[in-house]
């Protein structure tokens, strides 16, 4: 058998230890920036892909005025260096503005830099994918038990602990190295030693960037560099850190060791997706130890805590409520084919939006995975009609159950965990489902999707589909509200609020917080089939962290303290960018830039700038 | 004997959230005297020295140090200018061992002193001398509170806040903090000393501030607030 031959299993554990270097390398910068500056930089995966571009077009240049070895490497060099310069002027720029936000506006900031990046990087290095150079002095391949196998990848085998060694002797030798650790466990103390925190902070974003650009260009002669790279290894070294606890660089090279390994026999028991595997250690650690295997307990400090307060009811509120039904039933009478199909989407991701309010707003709990819920819905609804041919009326129920499941599965997870560790396991979850769908070729179609997933009879048309999106949208959104306002959702924020002191006072703020899970997925799965249906079709992009992104976006732009911003939240931005997209091929980096300003001058929202203006008027 | 005022605070006000918690303190410190901040629990003692150092984001002051306007200086530039801060819960690198935390405080000293080396400071508190390769999670309360004090003198400060240096810690490591603190004043050293163990702040300080629910009750040499037996009992409660 072929998995049992020992030449084989050396050759695939080599590999899985290169790509383990490779991993670690950049997964170290990443956990060396967390531990100062306590931020998850979303942009790490970006650097990465810079350095990969910038690699990819220099060292050729390079080679070209003197081939050879050392120039092959000095040119690695410098592409990491230019990539560290590029970190300070992120740092310089944006994230010394953010230290003390809401991780929520952390890793949406950051993801704002990933959209700006992925336009300019096609901006400045052209649509094409780039194939570096291969290594001087490296190409013919080396015998290992009479298999082939690439001399350059056993460089990077080498390349994972002489980083380790390099970090260690910086972090433990040196005056920066000594601060560097100092500051991770208590900045204010630092500064009151008469430490200058932005330089500290600085040098640091230039180390983390250096690294991510190390390990992007160190890929160039084994991939080509492309834009979705960036993503791609975010992912990755998410799951490094978090398995390796947070701030750890030992445990992110232990937990890259094993992923490696995971990932090179992994394809043994499960060839479709690798990841699955990867995500089930990632599971078990957390169950096992929440804050990774190296990690330590966070503080989860009260500012973090953003969310809706208590209002009193709106007078009137029957007619309001009256009025918007009136308005969204006598909508059609005004509008044409294209509006109707605007306002339908309008209110699919409006509930979508909606859903993930409950968890954020309401619970505390930073899900960066919402299109995990979403997808299982428009993708469960899709493969009910696809395999078991069922109509729309039972196809959205079961798309339903699916998302609310799928809530229950990765809720048991994660209602362990708390603030960062949260977000990152969400996020994780709905990128191994994004894995999934399209890797699974034969059940979902991969990256075509599935098509054909059309509405009955009865609610074809722009004008009952849109009736009937409109209704449930409705139902569901009261529904919800009727949640938050019931002792339940007061349970949830008093979790949100503080933990302990919810816990003392016997709420089982576990049981709660898993309850709101499901509840929120399966209104989540609800917007996403009517979005299959709406659209005839599901893909991949359902459950990406685009998706993911644009729901917070909703809701930060709305306002996350308030209850109808997430509504008027989805409204604008599928306004803005039906307005902006056909106009500019660079609509991710403008929205990237706006995700950034919201952040940074806007961060209550429109709702909640409006309602902040009467408040402090009153 | 006269001397120079190296820390003066005027009109020191502090908020957390809306509500106010300091009220117009105004206090001097002068170089190489001890002055203790005493007061009840809650009175504002650490709140006074926190706004000092700009940790506490809501304040208004227009303390000065060594002429030095401190009104919208980062905290790091307030601890460059020679202003040394020990905090009340120690706040020691637990990571790091006993040289580690040291380093993490070293600052050039002025011309005109000698600076405060590892050596220096090991023979001034001997039980660090025998730890300097343990890490901060591995020591008592009194050892942290030692290395605390230390790795602050290794800035060279003129002065230092001190908080509450005999909280929690066994009586005789209270007796060789006293002992150091007097030391620290024969090198030159000022400190203002936030305590509520008024047997030991009686014992060490020059001059007394009485805080009470974030106002200034009394200013004056210790002596004076000795005497004062019935100001004791209403503010202090001794």
């Amino acid at each position: 058998m072929l998995a049992l031959d020992p030449s084989f299993l050396a050759v695939q554990a080599l590999s899985g230890l290169s790509s383990a270097s490779s991993l670690f390398i950049t997964a170290c910068g990443l956990t060396i920036v967390f531990g100062v500056t306590r931020i998850v930089n979303f942009a790490h995966g970006s650097l990465y892909m810079i350095g990969a571009y910038t690699a990819a077009t220099l060292v050729p240049r390079l080679l070209e005025l003197s081939f050879g070895p050392v120039t092959f490497w000095a040119g690695i060099l410098a592409s990491a260096l230019i990539v560290g310069i590029i970190g300070v002027i992120i740092e310089i720029l944006l994230l010394r503005r953010i230290y003390g936000a809401p991780e929520l506006f952390q890793l949406l900031a950051t993801f704002g830099v990933v959209l700006v990046v992925q336009d300019l990087v096609v901006q400045v290095f052209g649509p094409e994918d780039i194939l570096g150079p291969r290594a001087p002095g490296l190409r013919a391949p080396v015998e290992i038990l009479g298999r082939r196998f690439p001399s350059y990848e056993l460089v990077l085998i080498a390349a994972g602990p002489i980083v380790l060694g390099l970090v260690w002797l910086l972090l433990r030798k040196t005056r920066f190295g000594v601060l560097v650790r100092a500051a991770t466990q208590d900045r204010d103390m630092v500064a009151s030693l008469g430490v200058n925190q932005a330089m500290l902070f600085t040098g640091t974003l230039f180390l983390g960037a250096f690294l991510a650009g190390l390990g992007g260009a160190l890929q160039i002669p084994r991939v080509s560099a492309n834009t979705g790279m960036d993503l791609s290894i975010i992912a990755e070294a998410f799951v490094v850190t978090v398995v390796g606890g947070m701030g750890s660089v030992p445990g992110a090279f232990l937990a890259a060791l094993i992923i490696g390994q995971l990932q090179a026999f992994g394809i043994l028991i499960f060839p479709k997706s690798t990841l699955v595997v990867v995500f089930l250690l990632m599971a078990v650690v957390l169950a096992i130890r929440p804050y990774g295997l190296f990690g330590r307990a966070e503080i989860v400090g009260g500012s973090h805590a953003v969310g809706i307060a208590s209002h009193k009811p709106l007078p009137g509120r029957t007619y309001i409520l009256l009025a918007v039904m009136a308005a969204l039933a006598c909508f059609p009478l005004l509008a044409d084919a294209y509006l109707l199909k605007v306002a339908t989407e309008i209110l699919i991701f409006a509930l979508f939006a909606f859903s993930l309010q409950l968890l954020i707003g309401v619970g505390g709990l930073v899900s960066f995975g919402h299109a995990a819920f979403f997808g299982l819905g428009a993708y469960g609804s899709a493969l009910a009609v696809k395999w078991l041919d069922m109509s729309m009326e039972a196809a959205l129920p079961l798309g339903l159950t699916l998302a609310a499941l799928g809530a229950a599965l990765i809720g048991a997870f994660v209602v362990r965990l708390s603030g960062i560790y949260l977000a990152m396991m969400t996020l994780a979850a709905a990128q191994i489902l994004y894995a999934v769908a399209f890797q699974w070729v034969d059940v979902t179609g991969g990256d075509n999707g599935i098509v054909g997933v059309w509405p009955s009879s009865w609610a074809g048309g722009p004008v009952p589909y849109y009736l009937l999106t409109a209704a449930l949208t409705l139902v569901a959104v009261l529904l919800l509200k009727r949640i938050i306002d019931a002792p339940f959702g007061y349970a949830l924020r008093a979790a949100r609020d503080s933990e302990a002191r919810a816990e003392a006072i016997g709420l089982k703020v576990r049981q709660h917080r898993w309850l709101a899970f499901m509840i929120s997925g399966a209104a989540a799965g609800l917007a996403g089939g009517l979005y299959a249906f709406s659209r005839g079709s599901v893909d991949p992009s359902l459950l990406g962290i685009s998706t993911s992104v644009d729901a917070l976006t909703m809701l930060l732009l709305g306002g996350i303290q308030t209850v109808a911003g997430p509504l008027v939240g989805a409204a604008v931005l599928h306004f803005l960018r039906d307005l902006i997209m056909p106009l500019t091929p660079l609509w991710r980096l403008l929205l990237g830039l706006s995700i950034i300003a919201m952040v940074l001058i806007f961060p209550r929202g429109l709702v909640g700038t409006v309602q902040y203006w009467r408040e402090e008027r009153a | 004997m006269r001397r120079d005022v190296l820390l003066d605070v005027r009109n020191l006000n502090a908020f957390y959230g809306r509500a106010q918690v300091l009220f117009g303190l105004s206090f001097h410190l002068c170089s190489g005297e001890v002055v203790a901040l005493v007061g009840r629990n809650g009175a504002g003692k650490t709140t006074t020295l926190k706004a000092i150092m700009g940790l506490i984001s809501a304040s208004a002051t227009h303390a000065t140090f060594k002429g030095h306007s401190l009104g919208r200086l980062p905290t790091y530039r307030i601890a460059r200018l020679g202003l040394g801060y020990v905090p009340e819960d120690r706040r020691i690198f637990t990571d790091l061992t006993v040289e580690e935390n040291l380093e993490t405080g070293r600052r050039p000293a002025g011309a005109d002193r000698s600076p405060w080396t590892p050596e220096r400071l090991f023979r001034l508190f001997p039980n660090l001398a025998e730890m300097r390769g343990r890490r901060g999670n591995q020591m008592s309360g009194g050892e942290q509170q030692m290395l605390s004090i230390a790795r602050t003198l290794m800035g060279n400060p003129d002065a230092i806040l001190l908080d509450e240096p005999s909280e929690g810690i066994a009586p005789v490591i209270v007796q060789m903090m006293a002992e150091a603190i007097r030391a620290m004043k024969a090198e030159g050293v000022a400190v203002l000393l936030s305590e509520q163990n008024w047997a030991f702040a009686a014992g060490i300080s020059d001059r007394a501030c009485v805080i009470e629910r974030g106002e200034i009750r009394f200013q004056g040499s210790m002596a004076e607030l000795m005497a004062d037996e019935a100001l004791r009992a209403e503010t202090l409660g001794v």
